[in-house]
């Protein structure tokens, strides 16, 4: 078996023939890793996710699940995925349990092992005494939690997460991700997962993808693309007023200073070391340090960096998760 | 942690479970169920109950027709002819005048609408009127399912994809089926009179009439509802063309009463078969051949129409 688990090329998918939601998007995800998505609303991560589960055929390209391919052989790729959606799309007016059932039949899972298999699985993502509630009744927390279970009713080897904690609030995101690292290392699953959560993709993901109007920008993991944008920023202050502009590009790895009124903002490659040798340097000539900082690049610098735009959306985020609720409620309307 | 063996998703499998969801969304719904009951019992009430045409015939409107106690004939009428004139009791008069017109009424009902009362007509033409809109519904319901994700859900699952097409149409006959079961038995308690004929085997004729319409109508709004890309359309579709079906068809008046135009319609409308095989099944005495027609051209329908309805569904689903 090929260590790539999953194998993008050129996947594209045009709606409507000129929306171009995802275009030639190419990537390939490894044995054991999680693979993150990172992107604003309307990237296409949703519409990369439904290519590669064969809900949506490509326009264009080709993707393949542990060496399926998912359109010639999409039935073999339904086997071995486990899919969480973006959207709650647990049946309403069935329980938890009977939800989590009617996934394992719709798998052909042989009835004795889907029943211990429900049990199981809805223990552990904490959802045992309301295993009999209709699930209208459940809060948003707990229907991810539900979707979580369900999706992976077929012990799937390769785990799609769209958003997974989207809506959800910091202490229910914190725990769900525990469950899904549980998951994985238990089911030795690999993950493919979208998010907007910057922090999140920084935190979970072995690699991430950063994608914008359907196109991967960058792909890499989470330390070397910080590392891409040049390195840490240190800024300096000395007690002397005098210009050290060259003592300090004489430095090592220093990649850029610049002067701001008396203050230094230095770009480095990597700050722990550069920071004591610029120190050191200026000691040498003569001058004393008053003040010193180091500011380690986040994602949101990367993506700044990439897309122009800055990822701090939380107030898209709870625009999506309203639209969210408004689909629940719309369907419970009816 | 040991690699679980392979399952193998299987039609019949997925079928089950799928149509099995629906069944408890709406049996497990007591509102839903309730509608089921009163539904019929409004229309049975307004048009009925209330349109009794038997009664404009019957003797009960002639009760009050005031005939003198005594009624005088002229001599020249009585044979052989005396002097002056002869009584006839009028109670008797109006007994017979009574007695005539309402064999008359019967008559006249018999020849319009086959049995002699209107109610029995009726509730049977309600049945596949009832039958026709819940199957358009029920077809429609796969909106739902993709609207709320649902169905990408299922669709990211082996399960085969006729499952999930045949699951749908299952859960509209089956619903229609026991809708029929209902009014049937409302019917009859509130009146309808059963012909001499029927017997319970009967009733598999009816089921068996009733699967093939909702057959044909759920495959094809089924595909209407997944193609259209507005929620609203096969709303608007169905209340656009129940009523023009209704009346252009022999739910509610025998064809022979309408005008040229409107018995062209009825007679490609399904709606005037399946009710014309309902009627002879339970109400009218058999008439073999009729209900042959009645079969064959329902059988058509349902063959034309689902083969349409699941070619579209099953190109939309495996897209
Ligand atoms: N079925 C569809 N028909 C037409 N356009 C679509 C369809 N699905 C998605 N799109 C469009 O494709 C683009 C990408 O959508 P997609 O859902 O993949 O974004 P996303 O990255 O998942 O966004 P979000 O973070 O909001 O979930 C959007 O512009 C969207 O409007
Ligand atoms: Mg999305």
């Amino acid at each position: 078996m090929s260590k790539e688990v999953i194998v993008a090329t050129g996947l594209t998918k045009v709606f409507n023939k000129n929306l171009v939601a995802v275009d030639h998007v190419s990537f390939s995800v490894k044995h054991g890793e999680i693979f993150g998505f990172l992107g604003p609303n309307g990237a296409g991560k949703t519409t990369t996710i439904n290519m590669l589960i064969t809900v949506l055929r490509p326009t264009e390209g080709t993707a393949s699940i542990l060496g399926y391919d998912v359109v010639k052989q999409a039935n073999e790729v339904r086997k071995v995925i486990g899919v969480v959606p973006q959207e709650y799309t647990a049946d309403e007016d069935l329980t938890g349990y009977e939800n989590i059932i009617l996934c394992a039949d719709l798998y052909g899972i042989p009835r004795e092992v889907s029943k211990k298999r429900a049990v199981e699985l809805l223990e552990l993502v904490e959802l045992t005494s309301f295993k009999d509630k209709k699930v209208e009744t459940y809060s948003g927390g707990m229907r991810r939690r539900l979707e979580l279970a369900s999706g992976l009713i077929n012990r799937p080897r390769v785990l799609f997460l769209d958003e997974p904690t989207l809506g959800l609030d910091v202490q229910t995101r914190a725990a769900t991700w525990n469950y899904i690292k549980r998951l994985k290392e238990e089911y030795d699953m690999t993950i493919f997962m979208t998010t907007h959560y910057l922090e999140e993709a920084d935190t979970l993901c072995d690699r991430i993808a950063i994608i914008d109007y359907g196109k991967i920008i960058i792909t890499g993991d989470p330390e070397e693309l910080k590392h891409s944008l040049g390195g840490d920023i240190i800024t300096i202050s000395i007690k002397e007023d005098v210009d050290i502009s060259s003592i300090i590009r004489s430095v090592e790895n220093v990649k850029e200073v610049r002067n701001e009124n008396g203050s230094y903002r230095i770009k480095v490659e990597s700050g722990e070391e550069t920071a004591p040798l610029i120190i050191e340097a200026l000691r040498r000539n003569g001058y004393t340090v008053t003040r010193l900082s180091l500011t380690e690049p986040t994602l949101n610098e990367v993506y700044l960096e990439y897309t122009g735009r800055s990822m701090r959306d939380t107030e898209e985020s709870k625009e999506a998760f309203r639209s969210q609720r408004m689909t629940i409620r719309r369907a419970r309307a009816r | 942690m040991s690699r679980v063996k392979e399952y193998h998703p299987s039609l019949l499998r997925g079928l089950w479970a799928l149509t099995v969801r629906e069944l408890k969304k709406w049996l497990n719904d007591p509102i839903m169920l309730l509608m089921l009951v009163i539904q019929p019992l409004i229309w049975m009430g307004l048009l009925g109950k209330s349109m009794n045409l038997a009664a404009m015939f019957s003797a009960g409107n002639l009760g009050n027709i005031e005939v003198p106690e005594k009624i005088p004939i002229p001599g020249n009428y009585v044979i052989p002819p005396a002097n002056g004139v002869i009584y006839v009791s009028g109670t008797m008069v109006s007994q017979i005048i009574q007695q005539t017109v309402s064999d008359i009424g019967a008559n006249v009902m018999r020849n319009v609408f086959g049995v002699t009362d209107y109610f029995s007509y009726m509730s049977i033409g309600m049945i596949s009127m009832i039958v026709m809109t819940t199957t358009m519904f029920s077809g429609m319901s796969i909106v739902w399912d993709r609207r709320l994700g649902f169905l990408d859900k299922v669709l990211s699952t082996p399960v085969p994809r006729g499952a999930i097409i045949f699951s749908k149409v299952l859960n509209a006959t089956l619903r229609a089926m026991l809708q029929a079961t209902i009014i049937l038995t409302l019917a009859t308690i509130f009146g309808l009179q059963l012909s001499p004929s029927f017997t319970l085997i009967n009733m598999f004729g009816v089921y068996a009439a009733i699967f093939l319409l909702s057959v044909g109508l759920s495959s094809v709004f089924l595909a209407f509802s997944l193609r259209s890309t507005k929620l609203e359309r096969p709303m608007q579709f169905i209340s656009l063309i129940t009523m023009p079906l209704m009346f252009a068809s022999n739910t509610l008046f025998p064809i022979t009463l309408m005008p040229d135009w409107l018995q062209a319609v009825a007679y490609v409308n399904p709606l005037s078969y399946l009710t014309d095989a309902l009627r002879q099944l339970t109400i009218l005495t058999l008439d073999v051949s009729k209900l042959t027609t009645d079969f064959m051209y329902l059988g058509f329908f349902a063959t034309v129409l689902s083969s349409i309805g699941i070619v579209l569904s099953w190109r939309y689903l495996s897209k």
